[in-house]
Order: C-alpha cells, then structure tokens, then sequence
C-alpha cells in the first residue's frame, strides 16, 4: 500500500522548536519516511547541525526512514562544498534536490527531489539507471504526466512520490526576497525569515492573497490538499504521498491523511478534519487537474 | 585577446536578417510550438523558414543555434524528439537544449549535432556543468544570470565546455526553468508549455480610482496612476503588498533590463566564450539596432580601442538600467 511521507521543512524554524516537532513526529505521526536536511538556504544549514543526528536516531528509532536532502540551489564555495559533503555520506539515504550532486553520486542509489526538473519518462528512466531509486514529483505536474511517470517508475523499480500536503514551491532565486521585504540583502539577512513560520504573505494591490516568501524561494499562497485524489494516484502507481510541514497540528494532519489513505474513513470527512486545524489559507488541487495551480475544483466534478 | 561571439536573437526570419546583416556571429531561435520558451503567437520558425534562414546565414558566416529549451511533459516526448531530428536535418550548429531526455536523444541519435546547455537548465556550479558535460557532451553552456563576473571567471577555468553569458535585455530574477508562477495563476506552464505571462491571460483594467490595473488570470501584477507607462504583467516584476511594509513594492526585482555594455571587457578578461543578447520577442528595428551596438562595442574592445556605449544606454528604452549579478552579490 502507499505511504505517507514527511517533506523537508523548508522554513526557518528555531532549532529547538524543530527538534521538539520531530521527536513528537517520531512518537505520533503515521508517516513512514522522513525527510531532513536544509534545502532552501545554505545560510541556515549550522543552526540545525548539533541537532540532526539525535533527532535521525530517534526517528529511526521510531520505526521511520530517515532521507537527507541537499541544498536546491548551488552556487557560492560554501554550497558547493556542502554539497559535496552531502553526496560523500555512506550509508544514508539522500534525496537530490541539485544537479550537483548527480557528479558525486554516479552509481551509487539516491533519490530525485520535488524541486528537480523531471517531466517526462525518459528523463525519470535516464536518471534511473544512474541511480536514483525515488522520484519526488514537481508540484505543477498534472495528473496525465504523473500517470506516465508512475507507469515509467513501475518499470525501472523507483517510487514515485507526490506532494499532497501543503504550500507549493514555485520558484527559486539566487536573490532572498524575505532580506528584499526588510531593506536588506542576502549577506546581512538577520535571518528574518525566521520570523514567519510558515512563509510571508504577498497579497495584490487588490488585496488578493497570492503568494508565500520564504527566504530565495516563492511558495503558493494556498495549501496543496490532494487527500480525495490519493486513492486515484495509488491506483496510478504513485508509491508515496507526501506531507509537507508547517506551523499547523502536523500529528493531526498526518492522522486525516492516513485515515483516508487507509479507507477508515471518507476522504470527505478527512477534509473536515483537516480544515477544522485553524489553516488561514484556502487550499488548491489546480496543477493536478491541469488547471491554475491556485485554483480548488471540488471532489467528484470532472476535469475542464 | 580572444574576441566572444556575439549570439543574437532572431523571432522571425525577417528579425533573423537583420541580426545576421548587423554583425551577428550567430542567431538563436526557435520552432512554433512547446519546444521553446518563447512560444508565442507571431512569433518563431516554420521548418521552411528554418531551412531559408539557417541558409542564409551560413551563406553569410553566421551561425544558428535553436532553441528547444523547454522540459517536454511524459506523453509529449515526440514532438521534441522530432524537432531535435529536423534541427540535425537542416544543419543547425547546435541546439539550446534544457531538459535531460531531450538532450540524450539528441546526443545518441546525432552525435555530430552540437548540444548548448540552456539557461533553463539552471547550471549554476563547476559540479552541475561538469555533469552535463559528462552525460551528454554539451560544448556551451549559457549560464544563469547571477553570477558575478569573478565566480564567472572562477567557473571557466573549473570546466570542460565553453561558456556564454548574457549582457543585454529583460532581467529575470527567478532561476530560470525552476519556475512555476504562471502555471500558478494561469495553468500554462513556462516549462512545458513555453510561455512565462502568457499574452491570453493578460489585461489591462482601468480601476475606479482612475489607475491601470495589470492583471495576470485576474491576479492584479501592478497598478499605475494616470502618468506613468504601465508594464507588461510579469509576476516576478510586480507590486505587492507585505505585512511588513507599508506600500506595495516590488517583492522581486524593480522592472529593470539588463545591460552589461560597461563590463564587456571584464568578461572577456573573464573568459566568456560568447556574448547573448536577450529578445527573441522584439522587433526587427531593435534587434538590427542592438546587434549593430554591440557588434560595435565587441570588435572596439578586441582592438584595444574604447567602446562607445551611449547608443545602447538609448536602446533600453527609458527602463531602469541594471548590470545585474556582474557587478557585485550585494543585489542579492
């Protein structure tokens, strides 16, 4: 049966309060994978570091599959030589979220993040013969491109994993937007991002909520909920849903998803539960019904 | 000294003429369909004007490197396939190429044809572009616009292929091809669909209080009083409101355009094996304009002469002017 996965916090949360959440993750939360590791910001890999290695023990403990992500963006000597750390763990499973890596990781088993670029079958099949054993899918694939690339997974023994949970990533910069908001840049940053846990609102001069900044990287504005489409994507071939963190009741969400993953209860109810957790934000299912990925088509109403 | 080609934008052959005519050492463009980022109605090649403009040119010693720099979605694979084999068919010197499977069928079913890294690709390290490299031959790369000019130069002397940076045109501030903001708003994607902001799902709204609303989809991009010139809607380019500030702003970048004029020397000192003008969108006047500039400015600089740069300052367009990345990291 497919499962539920835990994405790697892309916020910038304090370290403390971090590890708390994923050792009450370990002790509650349904999801049999976990991801770690700092992928938006190189600039807040250190805060996490005294940390990593208790809390992958205790998840592992718990029964969990503890995956490390690297870095998506790679540029300066300091990202390449993370990365390059990164890549030389043995004895890990790593999810690749920069082109990078693949140089070091030639033949030996890795995973494809959800912010690398695959789109089509061949591409999953090329990259799977050089190794990579998992596919996170992009978040703006529709539902016949991730069919083709379930399929394609099918035959080269990879999984395939779909974000379900969630603000989107949309987009990456070298620039950080959240230094921008504050009149700073980048290298004198303070780490304001820290300030929102969940992203920082960009609404229109019309006052329409749109977008989320989080430090070099643009999320969607709205939550991704896919919990009514899971039962069609396991059908599909997709091996694994993924839940992506945020401020909200993350044991709780998880719960509703596994209850409707697991048919103990209606994916209708599981939507009333999840939008009984105090989620200010409305959520969207567009990319995977190809429409505007901020748009919501309500179960059971056919694609435009 | 060694003096970089100039690699010029052509959207329609008649654009592709007056870019050779000008002084271009090569053109770049693309097909009307997916397989380029610049799939707009009016714009781009049929395969008869491929074969006449990619003859044309070599009659006049200049190259043509086409653009399928797009990610085909699973299921759609052929139609960029097909292309890659009609750019072998005609001759093209090589192809501007982004997405993995792309680039491996053409590196195993035309190994002659040579393959250009995309920008779109994002290759933003020795270690990304020397995988590239490795896996499918790739002799350019067209590196992302944010570096400086000393990690450019850094990088040349770390890898294996050529490489082009951009000097002139629109200035993007999302990694290019790690973007999904119009599939956002509107459901047509940069990536698989070849158009960022598309032209459909953009208007102009005159708003009670007596400004212009740009929309995208409905989601407003800017506003401008009744004196101000009103900017195509991109959303990296907007005004938006956050809590912490007070008026809208531009939470991205200002709407500037690139314009590296000043710093040819520097990156030709860099290494930069090829110079690309950005604009396969604009007109046949601008490119013959822009091209001549900077055919111009290129050869005064191999020879040891001072460029005279005034003409490309006039050539922005009254928009606010930026070297970008070049000149330092503080702009991110």
């Amino acid at each position: 049966m497919a499962e539920l996965t835990l994405g790697p916090n892309l916020f910038h949360w304090p370290a403390e309060a971090l590890r708390d959440f994923y050792f009450r993750i370990a002790d509650e939360a349904p999801v049999g994978t976990v991801y770690l590791g700092e992928v938006v910001c190189s600039k807040r890999t250190p805060f996490f570091d005294d940390h990593l290695e208790p809390v992958a023990e205790r998840l592992a403990r718990a029964g969990k599959q503890v995956v490390f992500c690297s870095l998506s963006e790679v540029v300066i000597a300091r990202e390449r030589k993370l990365l390059e750390a990164f890549a030389r763990q043995e004895g890990r499973a790593l999810e690749v979220n920069n082109t990078a890596a693949l140089l070091h990781l030639q033949g030996r088993p890795h995973r494809i993040g959800a912010l690398m670029n695959v789109y089509n079958e061949a591409a999953l099949a090329y990259l799977a013969r050089r190794g990579a054993t998992h596919f996170a899918l992009l978040a703006e694939l529709p539902k016949p491109v991730i069919a083709v690339l379930a399929e394609a997974a099918k035959t080269a023994e990879a999984g395939i994993e779909v974000q379900v949970f969630g603000r989107a990533s949309l987009a990456l910069s070298a620039r950080c937007y959240h230094a921008r908001a504050h009149g700073r840049v980048k290298d004198n940053c303070q780490f304001v991002c820290g300030e929102d846990p969940d992203g920082m609102a960009l609404t229109t001069m019309n006052g329409q909520l749109f977008l989320a900044v989080n430090g070099i990287q643009t999320l969607s504005y709205t939550y991704v909920d896919l919990m009514a489409e899971m039962a069609e994507m396991a059908a599909m071939g997709v091996t694994h849903f993924r839940l992506m963190p945020h401020g909200c009741d993350m044991v709780a969400v998880a719960r509703a998803y596994d209850d409707v993953l697991a048919g103990r209860i209606a994916a209708a109810e599981g939507a009333d539960r999840l939008r009984g957790l105090g989620i200010a934000a409305p959520f969207s299912n567009g990319f995977y019904h190809g429409l505007p990925g901020h748009e919501w088509q309500p179960p059971g109403v056919a694609a435009a | 000294m060694t003096r970089p080609e100039l690699i010029c934008p052509a959207g329609t052959p008649a654009a592709l003429r007056a870019a050779v005519d000008a002084g271009a050492d090569a053109v770049y463009c693309g097909f009307q369909n997916a397989t380029n980022a610049r799939n707009f109605v009016g714009l781009n090649f049929t395969p008869q004007e491929m074969a006449k403009s990619i003859a044309y040119s070599h009659e006049r010693g200049a190259k043509v490197l086409v653009t399928l720099n797009t990610f085909p979605p699973a299921g759609k694979l052929a139609l960029w396939y097909g292309a890659v084999d009609l750019c072998a068919e005609l001759g093209a010197d090589a192809i501007i190429v982004a997405d993995i499977a792309t680039a491996d069928y053409a590196h195993r079913a035309h190994p002659g044809l040579r393959i250009h890294l995309s920008v779109q690709a994002a290759a933003s390290s020795p270690e990304a572009i020397a995988w590239y490299v490795r896996e499918f031959g790739v002799r350019r790369v067209v590196l992302p616009r944010i570096m400086t000019v000393g990690e450019i130069a850094g990088l040349v002397a770390d890898i294996p292929c050529e490489v082009e940076t951009f000097i002139f045109g629109n200035h993007g501030l999302m990694v290019e091809g790690r973007c999904s903001l119009t599939t956002y708003a509107t459901g047509q994607s940069t990536n698989m669909d070849g158009a960022c902001s598309p032209a459909a799902c953009v208007a102009y709204d005159r708003e009670p209080d007596g400004s212009l609303a740009t929309r995208l989809s409905g989601f407003t991009i800017d506003r401008f009083g009744p004196g101000d010139t009103a900017g195509y809607p991109t959303i990296c380019k907007g005004r938006y409101l956050a809590p912490c500030r007070e008026d809208g702003y531009y939470a991205f970048e200002e709407p500037v355009s690139l314009n590296a004029s000043a710093m040819l020397g520097e990156l030709i000192a860099a290494g930069v094996h090829a110079f690309k003008i950005e604009g396969r969108q604009r007109s046949k006047a601008y490119v013959k304009k822009v091209v001549a500039a900077f055919r111009a400015a290129v050869d005064a600089i191999a020879e040891g002469r001072e460029p005279e740069l005034a003409d490309l300052v006039a050539l922005t367009e009254g928009q606010k002017q930026t070297e970008g990345a070049l000149k330092t990291k503080r702009w991110r």
